[in-house]
């Protein structure tokens, strides 16, 4: 056998004291959804390994938690699925369009009206809650999907980023699908949007990470306990009002874990989709 | 019948730059036109403005017979090639060609027949299926010149379409597509600053400098009888040799010897092609040859005549060493230039 090399081992243990350091927190949630929530109290995190876990899993998952029984895990996994969805797709839609517009037509005010969405990036959500609450409220969509989604599209970052990829594509590929007969419409579908491929993988990955880790505005926006998603269930499940209960630790952190999930295999299956875009085209 | 015809076409751009001023010729129909000329000489705008990619701002441009200074790009009637080829990075060579047939509306069958009717005389056949990144340039090419083509157009358009292939290819390329513009006898018009490929592949030539027409002929004539200083110094590698003379009295005397007969009056610019010299050991001037460049089939002298800069063109049977040599000019094939405006005077032996 090839005897390692000093400099490989120190490598390896750099990566492995690297990984270790991510994988800790989320070994010891999953450590303490084996154990039972008194457990948690008197001791917190341990080596033991216990059996509540399927118990924790399926009280998680599909027992209801709130007063209506409609939040199980289930439901809510299912909101912040389409929060994340809805947040990341509608934004690409719409970067994608108005930087289409900004960059290959010649409107009046073109340049104005980049700067004009351009500064929204000053004003996110946050800074803005009051009155989007106000508008929200005033359209009727407390409590609705599109009320949860789409305030926060309203943001510049994908039409800026959008617009950035445009301005490096050809001018010949442009006057190439004139000559061919592709009209504004044709040339967006069939040549601009495969081009960007890889720059919606990318602006995916971003967008859905982001919508599915929204807090405040869900927590705003949403009172009925079924359009509660998961990152403010979890929360709610800890909150106790009698003091003399235990908070059911287990079953927020299998919810915890469960809410780590989606953004991970989001990452993982767009980044070779990504990584694949990026070593192939040469447009 | 014009294929093509130009009416006082003229460019100018909104800050007031006159990229052309107006034009006025016309391309006979099956005839392959090329438009040479140093960077910025507005013949790329002059192309552009013939595929409708620049409006027209001055004058009337018809195609086939129909005005369409307003009329699309895509209703002209026209293929364009392009310098960097401007394939679709993300489509098949099948479909890159293909594309502009599926915007008309024309049905599977028929551009699937097409599509292999055209790569077949381009031999790309067994490409048919690579994206363009898979291809050398050579036959990324191709399949822009397929693209062109397979849509059976009344005019082709190529804008410097060889400038990004290396020298061997590009000698290649340049016959292939004479070639392919032989067989299928359309009207062509082609640019470059290259003035070797202007020379090859032209029916006519039309050299352009600094937004105008310098001369319109064909590549003999252009070469032979080139109508300005600035034609003369344009065409032909290398250059035709401009030496300052002087005409008295019908006269026109190189240095203390008479060298050709003309009406003109005072100081004249003599342009002498380098094959125009003959080594001659009785000739009258006396070169003094500071470099011989062996070129193969011929040789170059370079040196000086009279203080000026000259280049002799010799054949290898002839053998020259450096030092002072004795020249003889061929007089029919002097031409004379205005000093003031570079344009022609006429002139006999």
């Amino acid at each position: 056998m090839r005897k390692p090399k000093l400099s490989t081992l120190i490598d390896h243990a750099v990566l492995i004291a690297g990984s270790l350091f991510m994988m800790l927190p989320l070994l010891m949630v999953l450590q303490m959804t084996t154990i039972p929530d008194t457990e948690i109290i008197r001791t917190g995190p341990s080596l033991t390994i216990g059996d509540q876990f399927d118990d924790n899993f399926t009280k998680a998952m599909f027992e209801a938690s709130g007063f209506s029984g409609e939040n199980t895990g289930l439901s809510m996994l299912k909101n912040s699925m389409i929060l994340g969805m809805g947040f990341a797709v509608g934004k690409i839609v719409i970067g994608m369009m108005a930087a289409y517009a900004i960059v290959y037509f010649r409107l009046r005010f073109a340049t104005l009206a980049f700067w004009l969405i351009f500064t929204t990036l000053l004003l996110p959500l946050e800074v803005r809650i009051l009155p989007s609450y106000e508008v929200v409220q005033w359209l009727g969509m407390l409590n609705t999907y599109q009320g949860l989604i789409i305030p926060l599209i309203a943001s510049a970052t994908a039409t800026f980023f959008f617009r950035q990829f445009f301005r490096s594509v050809p001018e010949e590929l442009v006057e190439a699908a004139r000559i061919d007969g592709a009209g504004p419409v044709k040339f967006f579908i069939d040549i601009l949007v495969p081009l960007s491929q890889t720059m919606i993988a990318a602006m995916f990955i971003i967008m859905f990470v982001y919508g599915w880790n929204q807090y405040l505005w869900p927590t705003m926006i949403t009172t009925d306990e079924d359009m509660y998603t998961l990152v403010r269930g979890i929360k709610q499940i800890v909150q106790v009002l009698e003091g003399a209960v235990v908070p059911e630790f287990g079953r927020s952190n299998v919810l915890a874990l469960v809410a780590v999930i989606p953004p991970v295999l989001v990452v993982v299956f767009f980044q070779s989709w990504f990584v694949k875009g990026l070593t192939e085209s040469d447009k | 019948m014009a294929q093509v015809q130009l009416n006082n076409i003229g460019k100018t751009y909104p800050n007031g730059f006159e990229a052309l001023h107006p034009t006025t010729f016309e391309i006979a129909e099956g005839e392959f036109c090329v438009l040479v000329g140093p960077s910025g000489c507005g013949k790329s705008t002059l192309l552009r403005m013939v595929a409708g990619l620049e409006d027209i701002t001055a004058g009337e441009l018809q195609i086939a017979g129909r005005v369409v200074n307003h009329i699309d790009p895509a209703d002209r009637d026209i293929a364009m090639v392009f310098q960097n080829y401007a394939l679709y990075p993300h489509m098949t060579v099948r479909k890159n060609i293909g594309y502009g047939l599926k915007n008309r509306g024309i049905s599977k069958d028929e551009i699937a027949r097409k599509v292999d009717e055209a790569t077949a005389m381009l031999n790309l056949g067994d490409y048919l299926d690579r994206k363009p990144s898979q291809l050398s340039g050579g036959q990324r090419q191709r399949v822009a010149m397929g693209r062109a083509i397979v849509r059976d157009p009344a005019l082709f358009l190529f804008d410097e379409p060889l400038s990004n292939l290396d020298a061997k290819l590009r000698n290649q390329m340049r016959i292939e597509i004479k070639a392919l513009q032989r067989r299928l006898g359309v009207t062509s018009i082609y640019v470059t600053h290259d003035q070797v490929e202007a020379m090859t592949m032209a029916d006519r030539i039309i050299v352009m400098n600094a937004g105008r027409i310098e001369q319109i002929g064909t590549p003999a004539e252009v070469y032979h009888n080139p109508a300005s200083i600035f034609v003369a110094s344009f065409m032909g590698a290398p250059p035709m040799n401009l030496l300052s003379a002087s005409a008295v009295d019908g006269a026109v005397k190189l240095g203390d010897q008479t060298i050709c007969q003309t009406q003109h009056q005072g100081p004249v610019t003599a342009g002498i092609r380098p094959e125009a010299f003959v080594l001659d050991a009785t000739g009258p001037f006396i070169m003094d040859v500071q470099i011989v460049e062996e070129l193969g089939a011929h040789r170059l002298l370079h040196g000086t005549l009279n203080d000026e800069n000259v280049t002799v063109h010799i054949d290898n049977e002839v053998t020259a060493v450096a030092g002072p040599q004795r020249l003889s000019v061929r007089p029919e094939a002097v031409c004379l230039f205005n000093v003031m405006d570079g344009q022609r005077l006429s002139c006999s032996p």
